[in-house]
């Protein structure tokens, strides 16, 4: 068994090719989930257009929908995607977080407690501060938090916040992130 | 930041609150619940738990708050305007077929979703022979409901809202601005009855060609979805139409063969016979 029951994936501006980049070169025989929470323009198809050439498939979770190990999922627009503790998927839409709805601070915070130190979390680049609150509980509940070293994200803000807010985030760049994900399958 | 809260807490708030105003929770969906009760400690200023018990046991105009803010009230005129596109083509033209029309929308909000109705069916030429019952658990929320008063700031949105719904009229006539709000027009509002009905406790009142009940019971457990879904199937009239939100499915629940899917994208669906 793999170090991990759950891989978190949150970015913002200038995240959609390091996500595809990840997406691409997963491990075809990987067995836990992948949940991608990105800030997306309202009513703007193109970004979501450019994840699903991705050859692989994303899913857009339902409201209730089991969390199944090897799929790839996508938190909705509109909607903050949260966790429940029996391991489903919960829909909300109430207010924006961080400006944001989706928020990676919500889904990151119920993964924290849902899946504990089962989880690995992974924080792109980003122009906000969303998803540092949320990194740090993943590693406060010993999951492993890592974010794309400042210095290759096309915007650092993101990477950054959760650098200055949390005890202890791992540095990596795309394809030590890559490496990681492989070495703990 | 993220204070937690322990899950024997949260149980005993919400036994708290059942116990003092009846009104239960334990049927919702916990994470999101946790969150709010979290959040909503951090927006009253509530130092501890107990501090927040204390309050409530004590002071009902703050449970009153609390109520309001850990239901989540947000809405919109024509949300989801593919939805509504496929109302007015496809159901509309369906219940036109009853001399007399009634339909419920469940966890109504502030009502903009059943003015968007009103609209609708005026449009179509129903409205006159139409009776909506619009409730909500939450009695702040129908006073609202009821005044039928929409913040200008929106209008914008909703007016292309009303476009891509398919309206056909000029969305300005259906209001007057007043200062920072508008008023929606009287006619819109005469066949429409606000009313408290708590779907986790409250019965069967009447029957309908047409439910809807949208992005309220994503907030609830699967039990809860459950019982509510029964509610429905007992207050629709024979292949009556149930609309849910669109994230909203009743692929997880043990009513899913009660019935059939009329649009799967549009979260349509019927009552079987
Ligand atoms: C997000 S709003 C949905 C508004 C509208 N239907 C829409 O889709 O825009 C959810 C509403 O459900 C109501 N609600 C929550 N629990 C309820 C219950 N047990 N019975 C009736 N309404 C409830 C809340 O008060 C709130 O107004």
């Amino acid at each position: 068994m793999g170090a991990y029951d759950i891989i978190l994936v949150g970015g913002s501006a200038g995240s959609l090719l390091p996500v595809t980049t990840i997406l691409e070169q997963l491990p075809g025989d990987l067995d836990i989930p992948v949940v991608i929470v990105l800030h997306r323009l309202k009513n703007v198809q193109s970004e979501m257009d450019r994840l699903l050439s991705v050859k692989k498939k994303i899913i857009e979770p339902e409201d209730k929908e089991k969390i199944v190990p090897g799929r790839i999922y996508l938190a909705p627009q509109n909607y903050h995607l949260i966790t429940e503790t029996d391991r489903t998927f919960m829909l909300d839409y109430s207010e924006l977080v961080n400006f944001s709805r989706p928020s990676i601070d919500v889904t990151f915070n119920s993964v924290a407690l849902a899946y504990e130190s089962r989880t690995l979390a992974i924080l792109l680049s980003g122009a906000n501060k969303d998803g540092a609150e949320g990194l740090c509980n993943v590693q406060e509940k010993g999951g492993k938090a890592v974010v794309q070293d400042p210095a290759t994200a096309e915007f650092d803000v993101m990477p950054l916040a959760a650098i200055n807010a949390c005890t202890d985030v791992s540095v990596m760049n795309i394809e030590e992130i890559i490496l990681h994900i492989k070495n703990n399958k | 930041m993220n204070d937690e809260l322990s899950m024997a807490d949260y149980l005993e708030l919400v036994q708290v609150i059942r116990l003092r105003y009846g009104y239960d929770f334990s049927g919702y969906a916990q994470a999101s619940l946790k969150r709010r009760m979290v959040r909503f400690m951090g927006h009253s200023g509530m130092p501890s738990v107990f501090e927040l018990k204390y309050r409530l046991v004590n002071d009902e105009a703050f449970f009153n708050s609390m109520v309001q803010y850990l239901t989540v009230n947000v809405t919109e005129m024509f949300r989801d305007p593919a939805f509504y596109r496929t109302l007015k083509e496809d159901i509309l033209p369906k219940l036109a077929a009853y001399p007399n029309i009634r339909i419920w929308h469940a966890g109504c909000s502030t009502g903009e979703e059943v003015y968007s109705m009103a609209i609708l069916l005026k449009e179509a030429g129903l409205l006159d022979r139409t009776r909506i019952y619009a409730t909500d658990l939450n009695p702040a929320n129908l006073e609202k409901a009821a005044s039928g008063v929409v913040q200008l700031e929106y209008m914008k949105e909703y007016t292309a809202n009303y476009i891509q719904s398919g309206g056909i009229g000029d969305f300005s006539d259906y209001y007057s601005a007043r200062y920072d709000r508008v008023i929606l027009q009287k006619e819109l509002r005469k066949n429409i009855t606000f009313f408290q009905h708590n779907l986790a406790a409250d019965q069967v009142f009447n029957e309908f060609q047409l439910i809807c009940c949208r992005n309220v019971f994503i907030y609830f457990n699967r039990e809860l979805q459950n019982h509510v879904l029964k509610l429905f199937y007992d207050s629709l009239s024979p292949w009556g139409f149930l609309a849910l939100g669109i994230k909203e499915s009743l692929r997880f629940t043990e009513m899913r063969n009660a019935y059939e899917t009329v649009h799967g994208a549009h979260k349509i669906y019927r009552r079987k016979r």
